[in-house]
């Protein structure tokens, strides 16, 4: 199952408006640091990275480390410069990737 | 690869906290034995006993980590599953038109059970039957996202009273009437004691709810993740060292029937969102 992500912002805003962008993608952020009942340790299964970039260029980067929630939230602003596309990029342990884009309108 | 259930952590770090529990216990078994109902006007969901933070978790579709779940249920109700080659829509349709209001009448009675299922039990029959599909297990990922996604469709409308609409769940819900109040596990508590007779006031810092069954499947915030009612129901058993009753088990129906006809009338929020 590819992991589900959740966006939101206004699809349409001013120029030089401050917009807010909320996202949230379904993750389980294992810590590396549990074990099964078993008592093997169950490996360390996070996202690592966070990426929005506004029309190929970057507004917000977060690292991401153990011990964060599951299904990571993560609200930030940014100001409407251009109609263009905003593309989202979350990268983490075991290859993981996940990729979304919307566009916006600025008027 | 089975995850150490957090739940069970409280368990094993119980030594230290003996002296609070031995105080928790005798302050418990000062109480009456007998609960009486709460009245009907005096009823409050979950919701109400929640901080600002959490609600506005759940009010907020895009800050409600459950709104994923109902986003893959909604994926999986369109796909083709099992040796019928069937999905969920090609016979139900769209389902914000047909399972309007369907999570809020169960669990309902099950003719070929002869007794209560419930909503995640009838996905499970249906898949069986008419999908002929291998089965889902309970709190697999798959059937939390089609119940999250079924039972959000019921958001915002009152929860029905199965038990007037099918006079044939009457005894099951006496039973469920008597597991709800049955003093059980190593501190012989019953579940009426807390959430009849003591909602409201706290419990190890933590406010005790009425125990309404009006947000199922919701994401817990303890748990990291989407779960139903028996896996809540099997987290209050551990916390009142009672032994759980295995997944699927009749208690839990007879126990869901009960829970769902005490909050009949109220309204439904499924998927909530929980402490």
């Amino acid at each position: 199952m590819t992991a589900q992500a959740l966006i939101h912002f206004p699809k349409k805003a001013r120029r030089g408006e401050v917009i807010e962008i909320r996202t949230m993608i379904s993750h389980p952020m294992e810590t590396g640091f549990r074990r099964t009942q078993q008592g093997e340790p169950i490996p360390r299964n996070i996202i690592t990275a966070f990426v929005c970039r506004y029309n190929d260029v970057e507004v917000f980067r977060a690292d991401l480390f153990p011990a964060l929630t599951a299904n990571p939230f993560l609200a930030f602003h940014t100001v409407a410069a251009e109609s263009g596309t905003l593309t989202f990029t979350w990268t983490g342990d075991d290859g993981f990737r996940a990729e979304e884009r919307a566009k916006i309108e600025v008027g | 690869m089975t995850a150490f259930p957090r739940e069970a952590f409280p368990r094993l770090r119980g030594e230290k906290r003996r002296p609070a529990l031995a105080a928790a216990a005798a302050f418990l078994f000062a109480l009456p034995a007998f609960a009486a109902d709460i009245p009907l006007p005096d009823r409050r969901s979950g919701y109400a006993f929640m901080g600002p933070d959490t609600r506005a978790m759940q009010d907020d579709d895009t800050q409600n980590p459950a709104t994923l779940a109902v986003l893959e249920g909604e994926a999986l109700w369109a796909r083709k599953a099992g040796a019928a080659g069937r999905a969920c829509a090609d016979c139900h349709g769209d389902a914000r038109e047909s399972m309007t209001g369907a999570a809020a009448r169960y669990p309902r009675f099950d003719d070929a059970s002869a007794g209560p299922i419930d909503l995640e039990g009838r996905i499970m029959q249906c898949r069986a039957r008419r999908q002929e599909a291998p089965p889902l297990a309970r709190e697999s990922r798959e059937l939390l996202a089609l119940s999250a996604f079924v039972a959000r469709q019921s958001r915002g409308l009152p929860v029905a009273d199965a038990v007037a609409a099918d006079a044939r769940l009457a005894p099951f819900l006496e039973r469920g009437r008597a597991l709800f109040r049955r003093r059980q596990g190593q501190i012989a508590l019953s579940c009426a004691q807390c959430h009849d007779d003591n909602w409201g006031k706290s419990l190890a810092g933590n406010a005790i709810p009425q125990a309404h069954p009006t947000g199922y499947p919701l994401y817990r915030l303890e748990w990291q993740s989407v779960g139903s009612l028996q896996r809540r129901l099997r987290n209050c058993m551990i916390g009142m060292r009672a032994e759980p009753y295995a997944y699927g088990a009749p208690e839990y129906l007879d126990l869901a029937l009960y829970l769902a006809w005490r909050a009949r009338g109220m309204t439904m929020e499924a998927p909530a969102v929980r402490p």
